[in-house]
């Protein structure tokens, strides 16, 4: 049977996040805990190749003590087991440190049970880098295949995968070797809802919580002290300066439109006299 | 209980719960619980760890002056810290350039042109790194733009983009000639390969720069990045590791304009990979069937449309404008996830960041999210019928007012007085 772990992670809903703006700091009370949406459509992608060829479904996550939620809503997706990484040491880690934690986790995982593929979202709403999916792959010495929009084969016994990716221009169909690791983007699939008994299944569900003892990892290049990045410096994002309105466009759209479309020749006019 | 010399305190408001103190403190005295780091007193003996490794400065001792609190980390910033001895080895700025079939991705242009105020303000060497099959023309255009230098690896394993290939290809030569600085587009090929990049090489790799500032004293990139969607901004640093790499979203950036008499040395290398390593074959490539997809990217007028177009409707309207104007439709997030237009129009945190000469704004509130996606238009226009809409603050000019009555109006007057010609006519670089 297909073995699938995915790696998700629980992040703050961004489009939540406000910045206060008396003292220019965000506001996070209130903000709701959510699964990384790209992880949920990962899950979701997982969830439908078990379906389809039958499979064990393993979440992995990394957090402090209360992501246990993002992976019980996992389980309620369809998971089999779930497992958070959850130590102090981890704290404060960047995408290196992240990826190095978390290869710990599947290298044990694959020991344990055996893996064939490993999910992962496009990016986390919280950090958007992209980084931790190629950085697991690297590690682990797997094809990497980013921007996953469909996963119209699997062949366990041919050991291959074949994936359809989202490039800019056009879907790009590639084969791999299993086992490999595939980042998806929301396009992927829809988001079902868990079914009553799946409800219920995830909320007695107690994920299993290992810390930096359970892996085998050296502890330099945990957390903190494994991240070659530091946040030297966090700041509002400028507020740049405030133009003109025109007047007028309630009473007489037609005197406030002449004067803008005069306003912007004027503009362009100024620029090429600049040239 | 532990008799701590100082009591800490914490600023609640100012606290975005990053962790890094908790992952700093030696007692486990602090915690993250919600939206707060909580102080464990029975364990915390005042030793202050924490508050040097705080970002927002939201950590300090009770009885003690804030001001100097905050500032006791600036100083030690301010203190070069001594480039070790291997990473004074590191020296240069690369520029990793994107092509297929030997086009090259404009972004890559643009990292040169900012790639090369880096290599001045450094005083050393800008160089491209062009892999592919066939690229030779590519690594003399490199010099066009401003590069001293083209490192190349030519094979035919190169063809098409494949991660491993090309991450061992770049990882080679990275090892060999040790820059200080590479930079890659932010593009879904330029984050699949640094990501592998930088994993390999245990370096640091900031995503989606808005700003890179070289740190003269230091010898450090000051890496600026928006980040929890566009709400802060946030300044990374690699200080130990090398090279310092960073990806740069289309359109961030500007390229100089190129100089064809601009000479590159030209520096050969071989690809030591085998087919069979690569373990992935690309099948077939879809273009996009829509050939009316737009090119918002690299639009010279896009005219967006937001929630207050009210329907999917509204949409045929902004085509209208767009169509006087000769530019190309723009949406927000909003209607993309109301799903009145495709996920391709999106400007914004998640979707596209561009940079046309007039961005008209209709209907859009102007979020954050939407803002970090264009506010570097040359001419910013608003049309919207709530005066305290955000999108008036970053507008050259506002219309408040219905804008179904505004954009027919716009429209209108730019067919009668020919706008498009006179906004694009003329006035190109």
């Amino acid at each position: 049977m297909l073995k699938i772990v995915i790696c998700v992670k629980q992040v703050p809903d961004t489009t939540e996040v406000r910045i206060d703006p008396e003292t220019n700091t965000l506001i996070r009370e209130g903000v709701p805990a959510i699964v990384n949406p790209f992880d949920a459509h990962a899950t979701q992608a997982a969830q439908h190749l078990k379906a389809k060829y039958g499979a064990h479904l393993t979440v992995l996550s990394m957090g402090p003590p209360q992501a246990v939620e993002a992976i019980k809503k996992c389980v309620s997706m369809g998971a089999d087991r779930g497992i958070l990484l959850s130590d102090r040491a981890f704290a404060g880690a960047d995408t290196w440190a992240t990826s190095y934690a978390l290869t710990a986790g599947l290298r044990r995982i694959a020991d344990e049970q055996g893996m064939d593929l490993v999910l992962c979202g496009k990016q986390a709403i919280d950090g958007d880098t992209a980084q931790v999916g190629p950085g697991i792959a690297r590690r682990l010495g797997w094809p990497q295949i980013t921007y996953a929009i469909g996963i119209p084969d699997v062949d366990v016994e041919a050991g291959t995968i074949t994936v359809e990716r989202r490039l800019e221009d056009g879907v790009e169909v590639v084969k791999a070797r299993l086992p490999a690791v595939v980042t998806v983007v929301e396009e992927i699939n829809e988001l079902e809802y868990a079914s009553l008994p799946e409800m219920i299944r995830a909320a007695r569900y107690e994920p299993e919580v290992w810390t930096s003892d359970d892996l085998d990892v050296e502890e330099q290049f945990l957390g903190l002290n494994g991240s070659p990045t530091t946040v030297s410096e966090i700041f509002p994002p400028p507020q740049p300066e405030a133009g003109e309105i025109i007047a007028g466009g309630r009473d007489d759209s037609a005197a406030a439109v002449q004067e803008l479309v005069d306003k912007l020749i004027q503009r362009v006019e100024a620029g090429t006299a600049e040239k | 209980m532990r008799k701590a010399k100082r009591k800490l305190q914490i600023i609640a408001g100012q606290c975005i719960v990053c962790g890094l103190c908790e992952g700093e403190c030696p007692f486990d005295a602090i915690h993250m619980e919600g939206d707060v780091a909580v102080i464990d007193y029975e364990l915390c003996t005042g030793c202050g760890k924490c508050i040097k490794v705080c970002p927002t400065d939201c950590l300090y001792f009770e009885g003690e002056e804030e001001a100097e609190e905050a500032a006791e980390p600036e100083v030690a910033e301010e203190v070069a810290p001594e480039l070790e001895a291997g990473l004074a080895e590191y020296q240069g700025v690369w520029i990793y350039i994107e092509q297929s079939g030997g086009q090259v991705h404009p972004v890559s242009w643009e990292l040169l042109g900012k790639g090369r105020e880096l290599a001045d303000a450094l005083g050393c060497e800008l160089a491209a790194m062009v892999l592919g099959e066939d690229v030779d023309d590519v690594a003399v255009a490199t010099g066009y733009y401003g590069a001293d230098k083209a490192y190349v690896i030519d094979d035919p394993l190169l063809a098409h983009y494949r991660t491993h290939p090309f991450a061992e290809g770049c990882l080679k030569l990275v090892r060999e000639y040790r820059p200080e600085i590479v930079l890659i587009g932010a593009t879904t090929l330029g984050r699949d390969l640094a990501g592998a990049i930088a994993t390999d090489l245990h370096t640091g790799l900031t995503a989606d720069c808005t700003g890179l500032v070289i740190d003269e004293q230091a010898r450090l990139l000051r890496q600026t990045r928006p980040a929890f969607g566009g709400n802060i901004m946030a300044t990374i640093l690699c200080k130990e590791h090398r090279p310092q790499m960073s990806t740069v979203r289309p359109r961030v950036m500007e390229a100089l304009a190129p100089d064809e008499t601009r000479q590159v040395a030209i520096v050969r290398e071989t690809l030591e990979v085998s087919e069979e390593d690569i373990g992935v074959a690309v099948e077939e490539f879809r273009p996009d069937a829509d050939l009316d997809k737009p090119n918002l990217q690299y639009a010279e007028i896009i005219c967006a449309g937001g929630r207050g177009l009210g329907s999917p409707r509204g949409f045929e309207l902004m085509k209208e404008l767009a169509d006087a104007l000769g530019g190309v439709m723009g949406a927000s997030r909003a209607t993309v996830d109301a799903g009145w237009i495709s996920h391709d129009y999106q400007v914004g945190q998640t979707g596209l960041t561009v940079r046309p000469r007039l961005y008209i704004a209709a209907g859009i509130s102007g979020a954050i999210q939407h803002r970090v996606g264009m506010q570097t238009a040359d001419t910013i226009v608003a049309i919207n019928s709530d005066p305290e809409a955000n999108i008036f603050q970053i507008a050259d000019f506002g219309i408040v007012g219905d804008l179904y009555e505004v954009v027919p109006e716009l429209i209108k007057q730019a067919k009668a007085g020919n706008l498009k010609e006179k906004l694009l006519g003329d006035g190109g670089t």
